[in-house]
């Protein structure tokens, strides 16, 4: 506990307080001069940074979306069709988030525990979902799942085919993010959980699942920011029809194409908000699992 | 009563496990002594199940529990790394084992005190694993695996990841708890010295095999083997025989020899003299062979002889009948 307060505290006063104190004089001169004159221009270009790539275009964005005030950026956001489009982003990004949590977590056990032949192979394939352009995820499934189905399954401009899209390209998040959790997971306190009387599920559930949770809970929360901010994998396969299939992000790109940027920019802005939701509640159970963990 | 019989674990081609017997008595505490490698920790945990035989059976209390899970077997195991539950209280942890069973929550509120009290954590109940010393852990583990009323107690270096002063006294402290509780308890260590401290029974392992099974006394005073010998307690080479250094005896009449039956003796130069409090370490180099080995004497008998660097004398000391080097320990015995 007092760790950690000390190292925020720190880090707070290390932000706070740019001119560090002068190198002492048996400290080496040259790094001690170096760090101290590099810490304000770190600050300084990582700031200017973010401003121009991020801060500012969000600033911008938001600023747009107000352009009819508050009550126009409301009104955009409940209109009927942009209400839909974000209700299906949300439950279906949520859906398979979901799915991820299970199937990732599934994966990355095998991958870790399991000795088999072409693990490798599989445990590379895990990323390509990352590597390659979101469109061609679309044309890929939209080839085995599409109108000449060579399965004979057709998903396309159905919500099931928007899950598999997006299942398509989240993959990796839980996966990656529980591995080394796995890997670094210590065997005996499931031998010592045996030996107290635990059966293999019990183990899993009260043992290993609560040493997962804070990597499967940020795997889980950024495959479903990553699948409400869509649009690559699932612009071929999803069919667009607003209310079933139109997901926020080809919602906002009708709304520019028929020039109405006001409503794409709300409902943008809708998203982010999502988005910023998500990512803020992740920091807060992730720092919440860390300090009990790491205390003392 | 443990019994194990004809136990054999091979991994690859690695036999960690060579053939080993063993009886523990009802209510005793022994020790597994063993370099790292030589199979202990194997064959502890083929007793808990963590580990299946290749061949052999284990008998706990009358019951072959060769094909018995772990979960079965009426153990409690304690970790070298204290296998803590980290995301549970020390409540939580101890009273693991008792939610599993489903026992009613009073009975659990109670036997959780009872045994946080006799390990010395009571107070600690809320803390999170974190939040203990390495020592507090391992005790908290010690209780979480008495909690359970398992009919043998197996402990796996358990003090292997405590510094010197804790492990010795985390050592007597579970002796004590010991001669309270009565379980049968097994303890794997690589040290000599803790196993000669805490132990009813030691059985000295090495590659696979157990060496001896005795009193910490017998080992030490009829020692089956060199490589036993060895492992327990100084020794120094004289003449080719292992001895200890506080048998060897010097005399400063290096031209006047006699063997006499069941010694061995040996010429050697005084290199140096070194004084420890009441004994005092004497440094020789033996003349023809070139071995180097140190003698321990008493201070009385120091101040006798008053040794100087560079003399000659004659070092004897009596040779254990017991001690049969045996072909496949002597290139291990140092």
């Amino acid at each position: 506990m007092s760790t950690a307060t000390a190292t925020t505290g720190a880090g707070r006063d290390g932000v706070a307080a740019p001119p560090l104190p002068a190198p002492t004089p048996d400290r080496p001169v040259g790094t001690g001069r170096g760090r101290a004159r590099l810490a304000p221009l770190g600050i300084g270009v990582v700031g200017l940074w973010l401003s121009v790539v991020v801060l500012l275009p969000l600033a911008a964005l938001t600023a747009t979306a107000l352009g009819d005030g508050v009550t126009g950026l409301w009104s955009a956001v409940t209109a009927p069709t942009a209400l839909a489009a974000l209700r299906v982003t949300v439950g279906v990004a949520a859906g398979v988030a979901l799915v991820n949590a299970v199937m990732g977590t599934l994966i990355a056990w095998v991958l870790v525990r399991d000795e088999f032949r072409g693990k490798r192979v599989v445990d590379a394939l895990i990323d390509l979902p990352f590597a390659l352009p979101t469109i061609v995820a679309s044309i890929v499934l939209l080839s085995l799942y599409g109108p000449n189905s060579p399965v004979h399954l057709q998903l396309n401009a159905t919500r099931p085919g928007l899950m598999v899209a997006l299942a398509f390209v989240t993959l990796p998040f839980v996966v990656r993010s529980v591995q080394p959790v796995l890997i670094e997971a210590e065997r005996d306190v499931e031998e010592a959980a045996a030996s107290l009387g635990a059966g293999s599920w019990t183990i899993f559930r009260r043992v290993v699942l609560p040493t997962l949770a804070p990597a499967l809970i940020s795997g889980t929360g950024l495959a479903f920011a990553r699948a409400i901010g869509e649009y690559g994998s699932v612009v071929l396969i999803g069919g667009n029809i607003p209310g079933r299939t139109q997901v926020a992000s080809q919602y906002i790109q009708q709304q520019i194409e028929v020039d109405r940027p006001l409503n794409a920019a709300a409902v943008s802005v809708a998203l982010l908000g999502i988005a910023f939701a998500t990512l803020f509640l992740l920091r807060l159970l992730a720092g919440r699992g860390r300090r009990r963990e790491a205390s003392a | 009563m443990i019994t194990v019989t004809g136990a054999r674990k091979a991994y690859g081609s690695f036999a960690a496990l060579d053939g080993v017997s063993i009886d523990i008595p009802a209510g005793s505490l022994t020790a597994l002594l063993g370099p790292s490698g030589s199979g202990k920790s194997t064959l502890l945990r083929s007793i808990a199940g963590l580990e299946d035989l290749d061949e052999g059976r284990v008998v706990i209390g009358g019951e072959d529990v060769t094909q018995v899970p772990p979960q079965k077997r009426g153990i409690g195991f304690v970790f070298q790394h204290y296998a803590a539950f980290k995301h549970m209280t020390v409540r939580d942890n101890v009273s693991f084992g008792l939610r599993i069973r489903r026992r009613p929550r009073a009975e659990i509120a109670r036997k959780v005190d009872e045994l946080l009290e006799i390990v010395g954590l009571d107070g600690f109940q809320h803390r999170y694993p974190a939040q203990l010393s390495g020592g507090q852990r391992q005790r908290m583990a010690l209780a979480r695996a008495l909690a359970v009323d398992p009919q043998v107690l197996l402990l796996d270096e358990p003090f292997g990841a405590l510094d010197a002063k804790v492990r010795a006294d985390l050592r007597r402290w579970l002796r004590r708890l010991h001669d309270e509780v009565h379980v049968t308890t097994v303890l794997v260590t690589h040290d000599q010295e803790e196993a000669l401290d805490v132990s009813d029974q030691i059985a000295v392992l090495n590659a696979g095999r157990i060496e001896q099974v005795g009193t910490p006394d017998e080992l030490y005073e009829q020692p089956a083997t060199d490589f036993v010998m060895s492992f327990l307690g100084a020794v120094a080479s004289l003449d080719g025989a292992l001895v200890r250094p506080h048998d060897i005896q010097l005399e400063r009449e290096p031209a006047g020899a006699v063997r006499t039956r069941g010694t061995a003796q040996v010429r050697a130069r005084v290199e140096r003299v070194v004084r420890l409090g009441f004994e005092v370490r004497v440094e020789l180099l033996a003349e023809g062979s070139g071995d180097r080995f140190a003698a321990q004497l008493t201070r009385a008998v120091a101040q006798r002889l008053a040794l100087r660097p560079g003399e000659v004398v004659r070092a004897w000391a009596p040779v254990h009948d017991e001690a049969r080097p045996l072909p496949s320990t002597a290139g291990v015995a140092v």
